[in-house]
């Protein structure tokens, strides 16, 4: 059964989902597809090959940073994982916190902590550079 | 006139137990988890920002045998997470997907432990030497 014949057989015809519930929906199959490669990827790196987590140190970091295309693949990552996680935790709010006034507050804050670490992650992504650093 | 959403057509396709409830309970569970150590991660990785020094202590920190084994957890939640939402996306767009959907979940499990209990020896290995 399509996902629409779904809602047309269960939700009365005001509670159709609005665009941006149908847009979310495509977005995390999109995004989940993407995020299967790039996070697997990252966690084989990380934490498998080559002595895994035990190797990695400020130097580790600073050599794969040196080139683009890490930079690229982490920020990839990163942004794809906070927008798939936030409309993740955006699904599980609406689930769980019934209260308008709770669940308004829980939203608020979710959307600015992934605001703020989105930001801050893309800073230090994009700006770090190791032959400007103390010590 | 259709009838109540309770009644014995409808009732048969709400989760009572079964393999779809602890799938959707385990993949809201890893998924929230997961962006929990998102959210930490982004903060322990941008101290590359304070020089070498600031970096390597939180490094060590993780590295500890204390943080083994939730290093452990975390890759077993994002294997199993990966694996079920793909069987998530089978299940939609696929028009039989929901009639395989018990095989579907048994070869999510299969995937997910072949991916991790290797990884999971790699990752404690360091602890025993």
């Amino acid at each position: 059964m399509s996902v629409a014949g779904a809602y047309d057989r269960h939700l009365r015809p005001d509670t159709r989902p609005s665009g941006f519930q149908v847009w979310s929906w495509f977005f995390m199959r999109i995004s989940g597809l993407a995020l299967v490669f790039l996070v697997l990827g990252h966690m084989l790196i990380m934490h498998v090959l080559d002595g895994g987590v035990d190797r990695i140190d400020y130097n580790f970091v600073s050599r794969r940073w040196a080139g683009f295309f890490w930079r690229a693949y982490d920020w990839l990552l990163l942004a794809l994982a906070m927008l798939h996680g936030a409309i993740g935790a955006r699904n599980a709010i609406a689930d769980h916190i019934r209260k308008p006034l709770w669940r308004g507050a829980a939203k608020t804050l979710l959307y600015s902590v992934v605001f703020f670490l989105l930001g801050v992650g893309t800073l230090v992504i994009v700006t770090f550079d190791a032959s400007r650093m103390p010590g | 006139m259709e009838p109540p959403i309770d009644s014995p057509p409808y009732r048969r396709t709400f989760y009572k137990g079964g393999s779809g409830m602890w799938s959707w309970i385990l993949h809201r569970g890893s998924g929230l988890a997961v962006l929990g150590f998102l959210f930490l991660h982004v903060l322990d990785t941008s101290l590359v920002m304070f020089g070498p020094n600031a970096y390597n202590t939180m490094a060590k920190f993780y590295e500890s045998a204390l943080f083994r084994p939730l290093e452990v957890l975390l890759m077993f939640l994002v294997i199993f997470h990966a694996f079920n939402g793909l069987r998530v996306i089978i299940v939609d767009l696929w028009t039989r997907g929901s009639r395989y959907q018990a095989q579907l979940s048994r070869l999510v499990w299969a995937i997910t432990l072949v991916l991790f209990l290797p990884s999971a020896w790699i990752m404690l290995r360091p602890i025993f030497e």
